[in-house]
């Protein structure tokens, strides 16, 4: 087993002794100068975890969340350098988290809250043009077999709670009572510098996922029930959401 | 009196004082544009497609010059560094054309985990190779020069059989590498292992410092009660630091100073003027020299 196998396997896990071949200067026991590095893996990543899941933290408080996250961490050590990608899993983690079970909105927060960093940091594309989207769709007879090209911060969750209220109520100094249901669909888009998380119903979640998997507007349309189309597309429109439309290609 | 970094290092940051980039100072630096030498970044933060992030930092690196600073490459890990995230390096320093860019003499992942931490190397030959190694594959896949900062470290290994300030002067000799010169870690290591800070960093390539770091530090007691200090980056600069740091300056002339904070930030005002104080004895250095 090499050195640095035994160092890294005693940081993540507390019941093992520091490795050997340690040495303090001073004649100091090893074990107490290894604890540093310790804390400092262990803190750093339960930090780095908080700085992801801010409303899951106000949720179950500093306390809680410290301990649960540190049980994750100690099972799920990051991938990857990239600090902002870790924490992927830690909704479903939170999920089969037992002590946790007693909040069992807190997984889907975090879910949305993931969402929140990945549109976030998501890759740029400038928005289509209003009067360009109204002429393209007011003009074109083959308006029904366009394909609608979203933001690429643009993300949809749906869950049995009211995860889009519950999360709002935190983003204020003083948070506000909430209704745990009925359940919410959320959709989740960056918009200029600013990431926007709204509530949406049954259909427009449907026709957007529609449109997501590329299928084409009319296709998407009659995935999703009462539809209120022009409502829903000036919704996308004013908020930043369409990065170009495309003509299917219809065989001949 | 050792001369300033030469231009083959690669790393032309002015000799001022510069200050961490924090995302809750974006709009703050945009709209006061305060006098500063330059910024400096860690690489990790900005390995994300779009949004906000670049957005800002492209607009601040076209007023100030950039320091792109690494803190996950683990150039002394055991095992061969992950060629993606030298790949994503190499596509940030294309991006944004920083003046300098730092690593740590240090490891920081193991297999598949990412320890989030700066961990401490055994001092040996075989350690010395690996790092070598490292570094020429570095600095081939982004075609220049990077600065290698001293660690601050708990604790040390029976197998080391060489000295750090050796270690890193044989480093730089080798791979041709800079010096980043942390002068906190210096004081931090030196309290932690009872050394002379003085002898210490007379014993490191001096010659060539591209970039200088100054940070704060807590402190803990050992098993023995003894002061051990941990290099947190979460308080104000100790007056030994600075105290430390006029010796440093005094050897090396005037170079590019950081002022690091990553933990309890204070006010904005609160940081720049630890970069005033760090101007004004670079300022007095240059005069010297």
């Amino acid at each position: 087993m090499s050195d640095q196998h035994a160092f890294a396997a005693a940081l993540l896990d507390p019941r093992k002794a520091c490795p050997p071949g340690l040495i303090s200067a001073n004649g100091a026991d090893p074990e107490s100068r290894f604890a540093v590095y310790r804390n400092n893996v262990l803190g750093s990543l339960i930090n780095a975890l908080a700085d992801n899941y801010p409303v899951v933290v106000q949720l179950v408080g500093e306390e809680f969340f410290r301990a649960m996250a540190g049980v994750y961490v100690q099972s799920t050590a990051p991938r990857s350098p990239v600090m902002n990608d870790y924490g992927e899993d830690f909704a479903e983690f939170i999920e089969h988290f037992e002590p946790a079970a007693s909040v069992p909105y807190l997984a889907d927060v975090a879910r949305l809250e993931r969402l929140h960093v990945q549109a976030w940091h998501a890759a740029d594309a400038e928005p289509m043009a209003e009067e360009r989207i109204v002429a393209t769709l007011s003009s074109s007879t083959l308006a029904g077999h366009l394909k609608i090209g979203l933001h690429p911060s643009l993300r949809l969750l749906q869950s049995p709670f009211a995860v889009v209220t519950i999360w709002s109520a935190h983003q204020h100094q003083t948070p506000v009572p909430f209704e745990a249901f009925p359940a919410q669909n959320a959709l989740v888009l960056r918009n200029g510098l600013d990431v926007e998380v709204f509530a949406i119903s049954h259909a427009v979640h449907g026709f957007i996922a529609a449109l997501q998997q590329g299928l084409s507007l009319t296709t998407a349309m009659e995935a999703s029930n009462d539809l209120d189309l022009e409502h829903t597309l000036a919704g996308l429109i004013r908020h930043q959401a369409i990065i170009h439309l495309l003509a299917e290609q219809v065989s001949p | 009196m050792l001369k300033t970094p030469s231009l083959a290092l690669d790393s032309r940051l002015p000799p001022r004082a510069g200050l961490g980039l924090k995302s809750e100072h974006f709009r703050e630096v945009l709209l006061t544009r305060p006098d500063l030498g330059f910024f400096e970044v860690h690489a990790e933060n900005y390995m994300v497609a779009g949004g906000p992030l670049h957005h800002f930092l492209g607009q601040i690196r076209e007023q100030y010059p950039l320091s792109l600073h690494g803190v996950g490459l683990s150039i002394g890990g055991e095992g061969p560094l992950d060629v993606a995230h030298v790949q994503r390096l190499a596509a940030l320093i294309e991006r944004y054309q920083p003046q300098s860019f730092s690593e740590h003499l240090a490891w920081s992942s193991h297999g598949p985990a990412f320890l989030n931490d700066l961990l401490p190397l055994a001092y040996d030959e075989a350690t010395l190779d690996r790092v070598c190694q490292h570094i020429d594959q570095v600095q081939s896949s982004l075609k220049r020069a990077l600065l290698l900062e001293n660690p601050a470290t708990y604790l040390a290994f029976e197998a080391s059989t060489l000295d750090e300030p050796d270690f890193i002067s044989q480093v730089v000799r080798r791979t041709g590498c800079g010096l980043l010169l942390d002068v906190n870690n210096v004081y931090v290591s030196c309290v932690n292992h009872c050394r002379d800070p003085l002898a210490y960093l007379d014993a490191l390539p001096l010659h060539a410092t591209g970039e200088i770091h100054l940070a704060g530090f807590a402190e803990d007691i050992d098993s023995l009660g003894e002061r051990l200090l941990i290099d947190n980056h979460g308080a104000p600069i100790d007056h030994a630091v600075w105290q430390l740091y006029l010796k440093a300056l005094e050897r090396t002339g005037p170079v590019a100073t950081l002022i690091e904070r990553d933990n309890h930030v204070p006010a904005w005002e609160v940081l720049l003027a630890e970069a005033r104080q760090a101007e004004q004895l670079l300022s007095a250095a240059g005069a010297r020299s």
